[in-house]
């Protein structure tokens, strides 16, 4: 699994740091080095042009993989050169950020560099793909393991849309149609008639739409639970 | 009766059945879907208004279903399910049904990326068969998708579109009898021009059963010209034109004529298969030319009753 990023403009990075003179530059060493978006080259090459537009860099560093808790290790260590920045730039994904900003010690912007695009997998050498949006509902099982819910442009979860032409997506010739594949999956696997069945609406408020998603994940036992019981409405439709 | 609209009685009667379309305005005026459908009044069992159609911003389907009306033209409701999550859906097919629209059409919509809109979020919060499911649960068991009760009476007659042209081939006759498991009356399908593969489309649909639980109003798109033919040919999604038929159009001396020549000849051959039920004729911008085919394809006058 990666986190796919790509760079933000620098005008919008410029428009951030617009009010610090002194800027602190964080790169991360794992998904945002792969993509070549903000691991050790793209940290100095921010620090050069920050620096041309007339910016004090107070040290920069690339953590390992800013999203896990080390980070506040890292963090610590480089107390100093944070200490001194008016600023933070994050080249690391919108959770390395965010991680970044619970574990600062001072209250001190911080400012993301990259856009974060999705969660892909490598399906050919140097070309990822989303896979996945986390629906907390998983129907990869129906599906002949080809997610529908961003494979498919429509989100559809009973079949090919009306625009399926030659096994590429109405969207652009260029982009698989995703009930295709699972059609041809399916019927490689002797599965087809799973197809008939209607899929049932999909609960969003378990996804996306039900506001934040929060769990305890119990250290001794490893059970994951969430945090409030669903609304009995929601189970109903 | 499950709505008792005229388009229902038609097809229940076994009559063959003639629907058209009209899309409301990129406006506010009422006249255009007047006029619109003043043209198709006498010719047509019922009209489609369409609903954000190719994802461009118009006047919604329901008002201009509710002005058709009022222009003395039966409407059929598109419902596309891109702009519009369970609430809202629910919300018009309660509106609609009130204001007297008893015809309605789930679609999934053309995605907005075609439109003029291309930054909107695709809403896709249910697809277009689970519309169809929750259509008839509100009419059926009068309970909203939730399970509430529903307070009086939801008439609705549901249509659904299908395509025999798109990919794959093999699924499309699967797809319409999930459409039919899944609660629909009637499809209106995507324009037939290749009736060869339409007709073996009916044949997979016919030894399924499916002739006997739904209603296929086939499509018809008038071609206008050579350019527009070769245009559907190589950018609309989802529709074949065979090359014969732009042969047909390159040798015309008046592509026009020869264009109406054509779409008879279909409609003639599509009165025969097995299955067809009617035709939808949808003249996307050219609706003075519906009653002239409707009249010589031997279909007026309509049947009124
Ligand atoms: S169905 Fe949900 S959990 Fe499964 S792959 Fe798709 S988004 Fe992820
Ligand atoms: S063409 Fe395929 S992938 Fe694209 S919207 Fe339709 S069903 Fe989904």
């Amino acid at each position: 699994m990666k986190t796919i990023t790509e760079q933000k403009p620098i005008e919008e990075i410029m428009q951030y740091v617009d009010k610090c003179r002194w800027v602190h530059i964080i790169g991360c060493g794992t998904c945002a080095t792969l993509c070549h978006t903000g691991g050790k080259s793209e940290v100095m090459e921010l620090q050069r042009q920050l620096e041309a537009a007339g910016k004090k860099v107070s040290g920069w560093m690339v953590i390992p993989t800013a999203c896990d808790e080390l980070t506040a290790d890292a963090l610590r260590e480089e107390a100093e050169a944070i200490d001194k920045a008016d600023c933070i730039v994050a080249m690391t994904c919108a959770i390395g950020v965010q991680n970044i900003a619970i574990h600062m010690k001072d209250v001190k912007p911080v400012y993301p560099g990259l856009n974060t695009m999705f969660i892909g997998i490598e399906d050919r050498p140097g070309h990822f793909t989303e896979v996945c949006l986390q629906c907390a509902s998983c129907v990869l099982g129906r599906t002949a393991c080809v997610c529908p819910l961003v494979r498919c442009a429509k989100s559809l979860l009973n079949g090919p849309c009306g625009g399926s032409s030659g096994g590429r997506c109405e969207i652009s010739p260029d982009v698989p149609c995703a009930w295709q594949i699972i059609y041809d999956r399916l019927v490689a696997t002797g599965r087809l008639d799973e197809m008939e069945a209607i899929e049932p609406v999909k609960d969003w408020s378990v996804s996306v739409s039900g506001g934040p998603r929060m769990v305890d994940v119990d250290a001794e036992c490893g059970i994951v639970r969430p945090k409030a019981e669903p609304e009995a409405a929601a189970t109903k439709g | 009766m499950k709505a008792g609209t005229n388009l229902e009685k038609i097809l229940e009667s076994g009559k063959f059945a003639v629907t058209a379309e009209a899309g409301p305005p990129k406006g506010t005026s009422a006249a255009v879907i007047q006029r619109k459908a003043e043209m198709l009044r006498h010719c047509c069992d019922a009209v489609n208004i369409t609903d954000n159609q190719t994802a461009i911003v118009r006047m919604s389907s329901l008002a201009g279903c509710v002005i058709a009306r009022q222009a003395g033209v039966e409407p059929v409701m598109q419902m596309v399910v891109r702009d519009r999550n369970r609430l809202a859906l629910q919300a018009d097919i309660l509106g609609a049904i009130a204001l007297g629209v008893g015809n309605f059409l789930c679609l999934s919509g053309d995605h907005q990326k075609f439109g003029n809109h291309p930054q909107a979020k695709g809403v896709f919060d249910i697809d277009s068969i689970q519309l169809i499911q929750m259509m008839k649960q509100m009419r059926d068991e009068k309970k909203f998708l939730n399970g509430d009760e529903i307070s009086g009476d939801v008439p609705m007659y549901i249509g659904a579109a299908a395509n025999p042209f798109a990919d794959p081939f093999e699924y499309r006759v699967k797809r319409l009898a999930k459409k039919v498991k899944a609660g629909v009356d009637f499809i209106q399908t995507q324009a037939v021009y290749d009736v060869p593969r339409f007709a073996r489309y009916m044949k997979m649909a016919c030894d399924m059963g499916l002739d006997k639980k739904v209603h296929v109003l086939a499509g018809v798109i008038p071609i206008r010209s050579l350019g527009m033919a070769r245009y559907m040919r190589d950018y609309v999604s989802g529709v074949t034109v065979p090359d014969e038929i732009i042969t047909r159009l390159e040798k015309a001396e008046k592509a026009k004529e020869e264009g109406v020549k054509i779409i008879l000849d279909i409609i003639e051959q599509l009165k025969e298969i097995p299955g067809v039920h009617g035709i939808h004729i949808m003249a996307v911008g050219w609706e003075d030319i519906v009653q002239e085919m409707v009249e010589k394809a031997g279909l007026m006058p309509r049947p009124v009753l």
